[in-house]
């Protein structure tokens, strides 16, 4: 762009002598476009890489058997390998655990473990079904608070409130010795995503694992 | 000269004050963006819709994909002075200039006995060494010791900056120091548990879990 000099044929020696005066200057256009691509790269590859995490709380060793909560209104997961077609699997079951040769007074079914997926057919739709009454509430506490009928803190805190009361949701997640990670921060997230406030990771038992491997085969 | 001469009207432009502020803030960035030194631990972390950013003030511990833990504590200074104590633990003595070398390295990942050699290489060639992991069984759990010399070495630091603060009439500013693990999501789960395990021993029971930020609301789709 800037080159256009004057020049034409070739002429004299007098001519010349110009032309290479003025060719001191350089198009610095290329020059310009390479910084500022570099530019652009290093803003976003620089304000992207923060870190973000997942806040979550284990639970304490009970020191006395007696500390151990019943949990009633319990869903639980076991987490386990990729199945054989190399889908990523899930188990789970519903309420309290009971096995062949456990205290069971009162008479109840023996548990089943009942296979899904983490697909947004899967997994989510259970918690979701299962989680429907919380979940009800709080988007009735949401909208009210679109309303501007309830202050940001109050409805910060009926949320909690809503997500502790003793008739919600308890998940429990478990898993063998195969699971990977991955399979376990998808869970939580998918928990956090259902509005489930009560959850916690916790060991499989001997028995569960029997079960397991039995389901699984 | 050249212009003067050329009136012809050339629409030339003097881009040099641009590609000056270009070429500033090229490398201004590039300087803050590569000013973090390289990890010996590769780590893929899986994403959650998690949102919270990470605190400063914190005891990492990272694992690869093998289940290997590696440490590593942000502030220099409490950092040097967890390995003080460590190797007063362990009864072995590091000179003032590999505690420095160490002050400004990232994550570790080796055993107390072979940490000497590891700070004494070169950069490069700690980057290709392969780091076994921190061993943290049991009988032998060294892990768990980083973590309780880091945590007192860091609400010592803490205490002695409010000291400081308020003998100069500041308000101090205390954040509490978190526990984050930042897994490889290829990790086996037990590997990530037994990390855990040394923390619930240590009766610390809350984490960071470090994760990349997934894309929309929906689960991901496998």
């Amino acid at each position: 762009m800037a080159e256009v000099n004057t020049g034409g044929g070739g002429g004299g020696k007098h001519e010349k002598k110009r032309a290479k005066k003025s060719s001191t200057r350089i198009d610095m256009t290329p020059m310009v476009d390479l910084a500022f691509l570099l530019l652009t790269f290093f803003v976003l590859t620089s304000t992207f890489a923060k870190p973000k995490t997942l806040e979550i709380n284990y639970p304490a060793d009970p020191k006395d058997e007696k500390d151990r909560i019943k949990v009633t209104n319990a869903l639980t997961f076991i987490l386990t390998e990729k199945d054989k077609d190399g889908k990523e699997q899930a188990y789970y079951y519903y309420g309290e655990f009971f096995a062949e040769g456990m205290e069971n007074k009162e008479g109840k079914p023996l548990t089943k473990l009942t296979k899904t997926d983490f697909s947004s057919e899967g997994l989510h739709k259970i918690l979701l079904d299962r989680n429907a009454p919380t979940i009800k509430n709080i988007n009735d506490l949401a909208e009210k608070f679109k309303k501007k009928e309830i202050a940001d803190t109050t409805f910060k805190r009926l949320v909690r409130r809503e997500k502790g009361i003793a008739s919600a949701l308890t998940v429990l997640v478990k898993s063998d010795d195969k699971a990977v990670y991955k399979n376990v921060i998808d869970l939580i997230d998918e928990l956090n995503i259902c509005n489930i406030g009560k959850y916690a990771v916790v060991d499989l038992g001997a028995k569960e694992l029997e079960l397991l491997k039995s389901t699984a085969k | 000269m050249a212009e003067v001469q050329s009136s012809k009207g050339s629409p030339t432009l003097d881009m040099t004050p641009m590609v000056d502020l270009a070429f500033l803030l090229v490398t201004f960035f590039m300087l803050t963006a590569t000013s973090r030194v390289t990890e010996p631990v590769i780590v893929d972390t899986p994403s959650s819709t998690a949102d919270k950013l990470l605190p400063k003030n914190v005891i990492l511990i990272s694992i690869d994909d093998k289940g290997h833990p590696f440490y590593n504590i942000n502030d220099s200074d409490v950092r040097k002075r967890t390995l003080q104590k460590m190797a007063q633990q362990y009864r072995i003595e590091f000179t003032a200039k590999e505690v420095e070398t160490f002050g400004g390295m990232t994550s570790i990942g080796v055993p107390m006995a072979s940490l000497k050699k590891y700070i004494n290489m070169e950069d490069a060639d700690r980057v290709k060494s392969k780091s076994p992991g921190i061993p943290h069984d049991s009988l032998h759990n060294e892990l768990g010791d980083w973590i309780q010399f880091g945590r007192i070495e860091a609400a010592k630091q803490a205490k002695s900056e409010k000291d400081k603060a308020e003998k100069l009439g500041r308000e101090f500013k205390y954040e509490p120091l978190r526990f984050a693990i930042k897994a490889d999501g290829e990790a086996n789960y037990i590997a990530v548990k037994e990390v855990i395990e040394v923390f619930t021993d240590l009766e610390i029971y809350s984490f960071n879990l470090i994760t990349d930020l997934e894309q929309g609301p929906a689960p991901a789709k496998e």
